[in-house]
């Protein structure tokens, strides 16, 4: 989209939007006490070594890839949902053809990997496992099962919201982000310190989908937005004429 | 979604990041008999000097002539080398240990555009369980000494020590980066 470059270089790169994001220290998440770094930041300035990052091909993507119910012989057990959106930069301009991987617990909150010990069944249907790249608007389309919430030894009695991990790339090193889609009106929201660890209530609020009757499809699966922003740039668009 | 709004917040990968993210290899940027291959393997430390098991790289580098393999760097003359994308992605095991197969990268231009140089470097994102957002570093070169002392991004480190913990040492063919998230020993991260 040569109509769509921008002069980075020239300009600030990316926007830091730090009070949208988690502390590295949040010590009721218990493993970030001895994780978070212990001294500060160096302040980077955006080179073209954070300006460009790496770009995924299409063909490296299968067509089914982004359907989570259809990798085994038979159907996973569990509520079927339709999880959409868009992937904006922070300009509200659609980021394309980036690739988004997804990872999540089965409907019983029980992960396909060895170091899940919660004693809740495996699902011999469900891996749990997709990824899809955006398309010209910024949309993605997963199907898959909602997940279950789970417990973890973080505290007495604590347990996860139900939720999907994300990850992305967006244009550059710079955007790189992994995030957790939830649920709305999750009860566990407010015991939960990952969920927790995002102070500001509005930035918090964009981690949580939206039940979506446009997304729902009649006698088959209930739908789920949910837009993922990454960082705008400080540059203002410029015709590129190289 | 409005314009400005603001971006979605970070989120740990959590313990089980395998699932979604290592069901390839990504660990090897070029071939094994590519004739400038490196290795360059480390281990990932906690605060209480334990390895750490479950933490993810990612690499982001230029090839050896300092071209990065995307649209933004359009500069002429650099064509893209090897074919490799430049990403490169390893989980530890579990005795904290990551281990990559790439090239070394070539210098690329610095702060502002193409005025000032940075020495060869690697850029790192770290992930793991306990890390509610990515640790940012960057892999330089020892036997690079020149080009480091001349580096826009070293130079605004000023304690040395620090400033040598980006600095990956040389050995038999490849090169030794260890990751310590706290300590005296802390890796240098950034603020990207």
């Amino acid at each position: 989209m040569r109509e769509e470059r921008i002069s980075l270089s020239q300009s600030g790169g990316y926007r830091r939007d730090s009070e949208s994001q988690p502390p590295y220290l949040y010590p009721e998440y218990e493993s970030t006490r001895l994780r978070a770094p212990g001294r500060p930041l160096v302040i980077l300035p955006h080179t073209l070594s954070e300006l460009t990052g790496p770009v995924y091909g299409h063909e490296k993507v299968g067509t089914l890839d982004h359907d989570l119910t259809r990798q085994h012989v038979g159907e996973p057990l569990g509520e079927r949902i339709i999880v959409t959106g868009r992937v904006l930069d922070g300009d509200g301009r659609p980021v394309r053809n980036s690739l988004i991987e997804a990872w999540q617990a089965n409907a019983a909150g029980r992960y396909a990997h060895h170091g899940d010990r919660h004693p809740a069944p495996l699902d011999p249907n469900f891996t749990g496992a997709g990824r899809c790249l955006t398309d010209s608007e910024g949309r993605y389309r997963f199907v898959t099962v909602k997940p279950g919430a789970y417990p973890w030894g973080n505290h007495d009695n604590a347990w996860r919201p139900a939720h999907i991990h994300f990850s992305l790339f967006g244009p550059a090193f710079a955007t790189r982000l992994v995030t957790q889609m939830y649920f709305p009106g999750d009860p566990l929201f407010e015991h939960d310190p990952i969920f927790q660890s995002v102070s500001d209530p509005k930035a918090r609020q964009r981690l949580v989908s939206r039940f979506d009757l446009s997304a729902t499809e009649p006698e088959w699966a209930l739908g789920y937005s949910f837009d993922i922003v990454l960082r705008g740039c400080n540059a203002t668009p410029v015709e590129n004429h190289g | 979604m409005k314009p400005g709004s603001g971006s979605t917040p970070s989120q740990t990968v959590g313990p089980f990041f395998h699932l979604g993210l290592l069901r390839e290899d990504w660990s090897r940027l070029v071939k094994l008999d590519h004739p400038s291959a490196i290795r360059i393997h480390g281990t990932v430390y906690d605060g209480a000097g334990e390895v750490v098991p479950d933490a993810m790289l990612e690499l982001w580098q230029a090839d050896a002539n300092g071209h990065y393999a995307h649209p933004e760097d359009d500069r002429e003359g650099s064509p893209p080398e090897d074919g490799s994308t430049g990403f490169g992605r390893c989980g530890a095991d579990d005795a904290g240990h990551f281990e990559f197969v790439t090239v070394k990268p070539g210098s690329v231009p610095g702060p502002g555009g193409g005025e000032s140089w940075q020495a060869p470097h690697i850029n790192v994102s770290v992930f793991a369980r306990g890390l509610l957002k990515r640790l940012v570093t960057r892999v330089y070169f020892s036997d690079e000494d020149e080009a480091n002392a001349a580096d826009p991004v070293l130079a605004s480190i000023e304690d040395p020590d620090f400033r040598a913990t980006l600095v990956a040492r040389a050995e038999d063919g490849g090169y030794i980066f260890d990751v310590h998230f706290q300590g005296e020993n802390q890796t240098a991260f950034f603020d990207v």
